[in-house]
């Protein structure tokens, strides 16, 4: 039985929908009601020369943090990276989706020389999530996670164009392209942040200096959150590059938190 | 607490399963705590999160809080209910202390921390440890987990990150251990539990109570025997 996503059980890659009785009776009725295994932040940001990524590397199991080495920014094909949060199941069938879909275009491509490039861009990767996205929710059956598309736009000659494209999906299907974004806790705590120090002429340098601040104070706040991080890039030149995982260095030195508060004199605790 | 597990379905409504329990923006110090005797005193251990739901209200808080002179309670659970229990308890011990003349012996604390969380138990949401020093048995350690039952031992583990170390600690733990194996064993355990409970984290703060007095000593959080990445 095939296990295609866009319907959540019919077999092609086609957007029509299958007949929704038949549909329901052949999956057994199966609805996500909540994320099990969940990812928290992506951060995205355009810079000069392309756009960059950055992740933690932990997966969580409610509060309990199970999985500290898991990999949340994919490459899709040469030019087009992913990331998100949410349930790490669904990511992980996204995933396979969207480099089945690279894999068949390969395969069927007129041409077998790289530079008559056939690959989809960043943003035929976001509309087609998109639609994705959207059908599922329209089965009350979404898949869990708000995914960042990175990459670049193409040209109708199939040429890829520099202007760099970064974009957002959500589990309801609400697309979004900004050249700053952020998902989960990312949203309250680092788009801020970004948003404040986004100028479209950055260097590699400093954006990935940014998206490291923003990741450790994230860490600070953010209760589902890991010091050890992933960094990914597209460039026009060198494609899709993902970091290993790292760690970051944290700042606890501060007066105010050696101080002890729980002494008598004191209110206690804070 | 029981009623809110009959409520209607609408009482779940908009609400996260984390922070269900809690009222609208009530701290809570899900928590590792931990505390362990040996011969002389005690060694109290905390962790020094507190969260609502997935917020990190306070990194470096201070869970360690101070009844008397020579007594001490590791506290987890709700932040406010912890906080209104330490007033009450350090309010009647140094009553007590005036009124015999004596350090209050730690039983007696614990006791009376016990009874505080017994007889309000429909209304509370606290886990505490008390341990400390007295001149009649020197050092012990009392556990008193949400509901109020009160169990003296030798070792305590509490808090949501405490479940995470129990077969660290059972299989590390010997009796009679001195001060600086005490030490290092609660240190090592409370950043395992760090390193896995997200409601845990931040800097480990340890306290060791001996006749002499009280040390207080703090682990950056950079600096942790076992740090929060790990594998």
């Amino acid at each position: 039985m095939s296990l295609s996503l866009q319907s959540g059980g019919a077999a092609s890659r086609a957007l029509a929908p299958p007949s929704t009785a038949r549909a329901i009776a052949d999956q057994g009725n199966q609805m996500t009601t909540r994320p099990i295994t969940t990812g928290t932040s992506v951060l995205g940001m355009k810079y000069r020369g392309g756009v960059m990524l950055a992740a933690d590397t932990l997966v969580s199991y409610g509060s309990l943090a199970k999985y500290k080495n898991a990999r949340r920014l994919l490459s899709i094909n040469s030019r087009t990276l992913i990331g998100a949060g949410g349930e790490y199941s669904d990511l992980q069938s996204i995933a396979d989706l969207l480099r089945g879909n690279a894999l068949n275009d390969r395969c069927t491509a007129d041409s077998l020389y790289e530079e008559d490039n056939n690959e989809e861009c960043a943003g035929e990767v976001w509309s087609y999530l998109r639609a994705v996205m959207y059908q599922r929710r329209n089965r009350m059956n979404p898949l869990w996670n708000d995914v960042v598309v990175a990459g670049f736009r193409q040209n109708p000659d199939g040429t890829t164009t520099d202007s760099p494209f970064l974009g957002v999906v959500d589990k309801i299907g609400t697309a979004y392209e900004d050249d700053v974004l952020a998902t989960g806790f990312g949203a309250y705590i680092a788009l801020p942040l970004m948003r404040e120090k986004y100028r479209p002429d950055m260097e590699e340098g400093e954006a990935r200096a940014l998206l490291e601040d923003c990741l450790r104070i994230l860490f600070y706040r953010d209760c589902r959150a890991l010091n050890r991080v992933q960094i990914a890039k597209v460039t026009m030149d060198g494609g899709v590059l993902v970091s290993e995982p790292y760690e970051l260095d944290t700042y606890w030195d501060f007066k105010g938190f050696v101080t002890n508060k729980g002494e008598m004199g004191t209110d206690g605790g804070w | 607490m029981s009623h809110q597990y009959t409520a209607d379905y609408d009482a779940y409504a908009g609400k996260s399963a984390e922070t269900r329990h809690l009222k609208p923006g009530e701290l809570s110090t899900g928590t590792t705590i931990m505390a362990v005797q040996f011969d002389g005193g005690v060694v109290l251990c905390a962790d020094s999160r507190v969260s609502t739901g997935s917020y990190v209200a306070n990194r470096a808080s201070d869970k360690i809080a101070q009844l008397h002179d020579h007594i001490w309670c590791c506290r987890s659970g709700s932040a406010a209910d912890t906080q209104a229990l330490t007033d009450y308890v350090r309010h009647f011990l140094s009553q007590l202390a005036v009124e015999t003349g004596r350090l209050p012996e730690v039983k007696v604390a614990a006791h009376l921390m016990r009874r505080l969380c017994y007889q309000n138990k429909d209304n509370l949401m606290a886990g505490v440890i008390v341990g400390g020093w007295d001149p009649v048995c020197g050092g012990t350690v009392y556990n008193i987990p949400v509901g109020g039952a009160c169990i003296p031992m030798p070792f305590a583990l509490g808090g949501s990150g405490s479940t995470y170390i129990y077969g660290l600690v059972d299989a590390e733990y010997r009796e009679n251990m001195t001060k600086d194996e005490a030490l290092a064993l609660v240190r090592k355990a409370v950043a395992h539990a760090m390193a896995r409970d997200g409601s845990s984290g931040g800097i480990i703060r340890t306290l060791v109570a001996t006749e002499e007095g009280n040390v207080r000593d703090y682990v950056s959080g950079n600096m942790l025997p076992y740090g929060p990445a790990g594998w």
